[in-house]
């Protein structure tokens, strides 16, 4: 692929802490190379306004490499920018032209208060795990993995779920800012599985309880989340949870 | 939202269904048979309190469940993902349904409401005399901007179902992996036919398609 520098112009929310009122600031940068990541042109914008003595943007990242689901920006009206599938980190400037404008916001949802400039504070989601999303296992040597058999499609099926890095692109695409297809994926993990089977009634009703309780919207099944998800996870997560959710709520 | 949605479809298969007699052409007979007996029928008449009673439900659930959704977001964003994520009238059902209740409101007044609380003209079908809601139909749908407004209302019905008999499925949880397909499919074509043939109703009449 050909490698071209390009000129672009960004507006990029700035927001002291959760207390004030934030407000877009436009930057100029020159220089940029196609080759670059995402983040490398956050960061090269983040050297010169250092070194022009103004205050550094403030955004989430941590492995760069796609996996972790730390980073978060809403690029040109969508989460994690224009790529299919895709984290910020992994995207690349080769998706952009020389004098683009491009607008960067954080995550947009009463459950995910802006903490500074870019930076969402995710907790809600740590506590929606801590409500339910975990197997409870005596502690003690690790047992023979193969002793348990699991189905390969269900084992398939729990992979394809487990794969859900807990980005919140899916709460950030919702019109209703609803949290349902990374509860979804954290329930049908567990669910397809025989170690999780047995909580599975008090994992589905806890877990959409402190979804609730974070204040989430309820989903309406737009599937704006599926279209951005960076792992795919899918809708039919989502309605996994709802045939859980209806059928521990009637058995107990 | 979704079991009292899926028990309003089901009651458009009969509204449809009896609506369609007077395409039978044969002066308004078969279909005032048909509302006679709605109309006096006591099982009808019981199941009609359970409509209403379904459609209050749906309009209360679905007014709050807009409020409180729209109120999960304080601040909007500049750039919003609009169509690149899903369809317009997917997350615009709110919308449409409140369409949907400014027709119905103006439909129950057109018809429900004189059936019921005042004595329609009568006709005799096969020596019996029935009420004649035909000769209603063919007096209200004289005036073109009920027309327009009549197929209005169909369109949001159309694009109101659409999204929402597949949405139904999804809420109780159907496996959609498997008849994602199947349940889009009879959706799809549910909310096209159904919406097609209410709107050809006002139409044909006052195309003078049917006398």
């Amino acid at each position: 692929m050909e490698h071209y520098k390009m000129n672009l112009t960004l507006r990029i929310w700035r927001q002291k802490n959760s207390e004030t009122k934030g407000r877009f600031e436009t930057y100029k940068i020159e220089d940029i190379s196609s080759e670059m990541s995402f983040l490398e042109m956050m960061d090269v914008l983040n050297e010169k306004l250092i070194r022009e003595g103004q205050e550094p943007v403030a955004f989430d990242h941590d492995c760069r490499e796609g996996i972790c689901g730390t980073c978060s920006m809403f690029i040109n009206g969508r989460p994690h920018g224009p790529w299919h599938a895709n984290t910020t980190c992994q995207l690349h400037m080769r998706a952009y032209q020389d004098g683009d404008t491009i607008t960067v916001e954080p995550w947009r949802a009463n459950a995910f208060p802006v903490l500074k400039d870019l930076i969402v504070d995710r907790s809600a989601f740590d506590r929606i795990i801590q409500a339910g999303g975990y197997i409870s296992v005596n502690t003690g040597n690790a047992v023979e993995a193969n002793s348990i058999l699991v189905p390969k499609d269900q084992a398939d099926s729990s992979f394809a779920a487990a794969a859900c890095i807990g980005c919140g692109a899916c709460v950030a695409a919702c019109k209703n800012s609803s949290a349902m297809l990374f509860v979804s994926a954290k329930v049908s993990h567990l669910a397809l599985l025989p170690q999780g089977y047995p909580e599975r009634k008090t994992r589905a009703l806890n877990m959409i309880a402190q979804m609730d309780k974070e204040g989430f919207g309820s989903c309406t099944n737009t599937q704006a989340c599926e279209s951005v998800c960076p792992k795919e996870i899918s809708m039919t997560n989502i309605a996994k949870l709802n045939s859980e959710f209806i059928l521990a709520g009637l058995s107990d | 939202m979704s079991l009292t949605g899926i028990f309003l479809i089901s009651f458009l298969v009969v509204h449809v269904g009896i609506n369609a007699c007077i395409w039978a052409n044969d002066g308004g007979g078969m279909f005032n048979l048909a509302s006679h007996f709605m109309a006096t029928t006591v099982v009808i008449r019981i199941v009609e309190v359970g409509l209403f009673a379904g459609l209050v439900l749906h309009i209360v659930q679905g007014l709050v469940l807009e409020v409180q959704n729209r109120s999960r977001r304080k601040t909007g964003y500049a750039v919003s993902l609009g169509n690149k994520g899903s369809k317009w009238y997917s997350r615009s059902m709110g919308l449409l349904g409140t369409l949907l209740l400014f027709f119905l409101i103006m439909h129950l007044s057109h018809f429900w409401v004189p059936s019921r609380f005042t004595e329609l003209p009568s006709t005799e079908i096969n020596g019996k005399e029935v009420a004649n809601q035909y000769a209603e139909i063919l007096r209200v749908f004289q005036n073109p901007v009920v027309v327009v407004l009549y197929v209005l209302g169909c369109i949001s019905l159309m694009y109101h179902l659409l999204h929402g008999f597949q949405s139904a499925f999804r809420t109780l949880g159907v496996p959609n992996g498997k008849y994602i397909s199947l349940i889009k499919g009879v959706g799809f074509g549910f909310a096209i036919i159904v919406s097609l043939a209410f709107a050809m109703m006002p139409v044909s009449v006052y195309l003078g398609w049917v006398s």
